[in-house]
């Protein structure tokens, strides 16, 4: 049973177990434009909530990906920095980021659940 | 996730702000395509206080590519237009930019400089001698046309008048079809080699048309009444081969073309020998040297600047940003990138900037200094994407 938390700085984060899986919504991949290139943390970095992670970059800008939830990143997407154009394809599905071992699920009380994030893009 | 820098999308509250002001609209231009842009579904932002697209619903990558498979369309009417008039405009003009301004003939357009009396560079523009026409029809750039009119004024005070024309659009039509689409609505004006400049009418619409651009491809730029504007630009869009392009493809084009941007690879802290700009001054000029500082500058030709403008190639998939730091392998820094991003032509990153002389040769080894980490490139020939202007054809006949 899995469950999909938000940030406001537009990142998703799935949680199956103590596992989590992290990307950008498609919100922010269309906000973004073209992703031209990616760059996502090696396994075994630890992670702190908020932490900076990975970096996205459109045609034009540059963005951060911030860690949503604290951990140990137990994997990332080679799929993406191979072909980035996955982002905007699929954004919250085969263009995920990276996976994290949770340290404390206490910190996903932080986050905003799907209905809640809708909400927030809709005050944008 | 939040915005680095350049183009306004969202996270960062400064840029969040500055998309809002663009939708309160009160503080910006509007060109006279601006229903237009909406329309085509434009993503507005503000630019050069005018509010602009940065692009369309086809998005960067591919309006990029498509200008050089086929054709686009640009809105350029936020660029300063002027007429210059006085008794010998182009002897005037001779004051504030090196080029060859007296030598230009008839139906031609030149690339000048505009130069401060230190010889720094206040602008880069477009001049052209109409046929018949005693007035030069100038095209400044978009940030700078206020300042350069007035500079202008001051300085040719009682030898020439300078007339902006604010209401006037610009459009450029650029890319390989360029030349077939206009000549739809334009008969003739495929005749136009690179450079050329005549008065003649679009779909009706009477304009002065430029075989000439910012993209690096064949293709004209369209000066018209603000009225015909939106007319002739749907007339064009309407044509199979041409789609709108925003300002970001707009940006990407004329990187891969080696060209500069005002502000960013060069500005008044630049001088023509570290642009590499010495092309644009006129062998009479250099001979002569009465343009503001000529003398400096002409040394700086023969004896050579401390600093030069370069094309530079990542050999990594990163792309550098402008700001980003430049190292020589020894990690000491040597300069920094003015314009960079990625290249949707290349598939690949390229960038532009400048460095210590000693590091100018191509094939260089340098390394850019990105996120804190020196990522390894190399100095690089510019045009990165060939220049495919239409060059007239070298006849044997005299």
């Amino acid at each position: 049973m899995s469950e999909t938390r938000y940030t406001d700085q537009h990142e998703w984060v799935r949680i199956d177990g103590d596992e989590a899986t992290v990307g950008i919504t498609r919100y922010a991949a269309d906000q973004l434009g073209d992703v031209v290139y990616v760059e996502l943390p090696e396994p075994g970095r630890s992670l702190g909530q908020g932490g900076e992670a990975a970096v996205v970059e459109s045609v034009k800008a540059a963005s951060e990906v911030y860690a949503p939830i604290g951990g140990e990143v137990t994997a990332a997407n080679a799929a993406i920095a191979d072909d980035p154009a996955k982002v905007n394809a699929d954004p919250e599905g085969e263009g995920w980021f990276f996976k994290l071992k949770i340290g404390d699920s206490a910190e996903l009380a932080k986050l905003m659940s799907a209905g809640q994030y809708a909400d927030f893009l809709k005050g944008l | 996730m939040t915005e680095g820098r350049a183009i306004p999308a969202f996270g960062s509250r400064a840029n969040l702000e500055a998309l809002d002001l663009a939708s309160t609209e009160q503080n910006f231009r509007k060109t006279p395509l601006h229903a237009l842009h909406v329309e085509l579904g434009g993503k507005m932002v503000p630019f050069a206080g005018y509010e602009m697209p940065v692009q369309y619903p086809t998005g960067i990558l591919k309006e990029h590519l498509h200008t050089r498979a086929s054709a686009g369309l640009f809105d350029v009417s936020h660029m300063g237009q002027a007429f210059l008039s006085g008794d010998d405009p182009a002897r005037a003009l001779e004051r504030v930019t090196p080029a060859d301004a007296i030598g230009l003939r008839e139906g031609m357009q030149r690339y000048g400089l505009l130069l401060n009396e230190r010889g720094g560079i206040k602008d880069d523009f477009m001049f052209s001698r109409l046929a018949g026409e005693r007035d030069l029809y100038l095209v400044v750039n978009a940030g700078t046309k206020e300042s350069d009119f007035a500079y202008l004024e001051d300085k040719l005070r009682g030898a020439a008048d300078v007339t902006p024309m604010p209401d006037r659009a610009l459009l450029a039509l650029q890319g390989p079809a360029a030349g077939a689409v206009l000549e739809r609505h334009a008969p003739g004006i495929d005749a136009l080699n690179f450079m050329n400049v005549i008065r003649t009418r679009v779909a009706g619409a009477p304009a002065i048309v430029s075989r000439s651009g910012y993209t690096g491809e064949d293709g004209f730029e369209i000066s018209l009444a603000g009225a015909d504007g939106d007319r002739v630009a749907r007339a064009l869009l309407a044509e199979p081969e041409v789609l709108p392009i925003g300002l970001g493809a707009r940006d990407s084009l004329r990187l891969e073309a080696g060209l500069c941007l005002y502000g960013h690879d060069i500005d008044e802290t630049t001088d023509p020998v570290e642009a590499n700009l010495v092309w644009s001054i006129g062998k009479r000029r250099k001979l002569d040297k009465d343009f503001p500082a000529a003398e400096e500058i002409m040394s700086r030709v023969f004896h050579g600047s401390s600093r030069r403008r370069i094309g530079i190639r990542p050999e990594g998939k990163a792309p550098a940003r402008e700001g980003t730091e430049i190292a020589d392998k020894s990690g000491r820094i040597i300069g920094r990138v003015t314009s960079g991003g990625f290249g949707p032509s290349l598939n690949a990153p390229v960038a532009m900037g400048y460095v210590d002389s000693r590091f100018a040769a191509d094939g260089t080894e340098i390394d850019l200094i990105v996120r804190g980490r020196p990522m390894p490139a190399r100095v690089a020939p510019m045009p990165f994407v060939p220049h495919r202007y239409k060059r007239a054809q070298i006849r044997n006949e005299r």
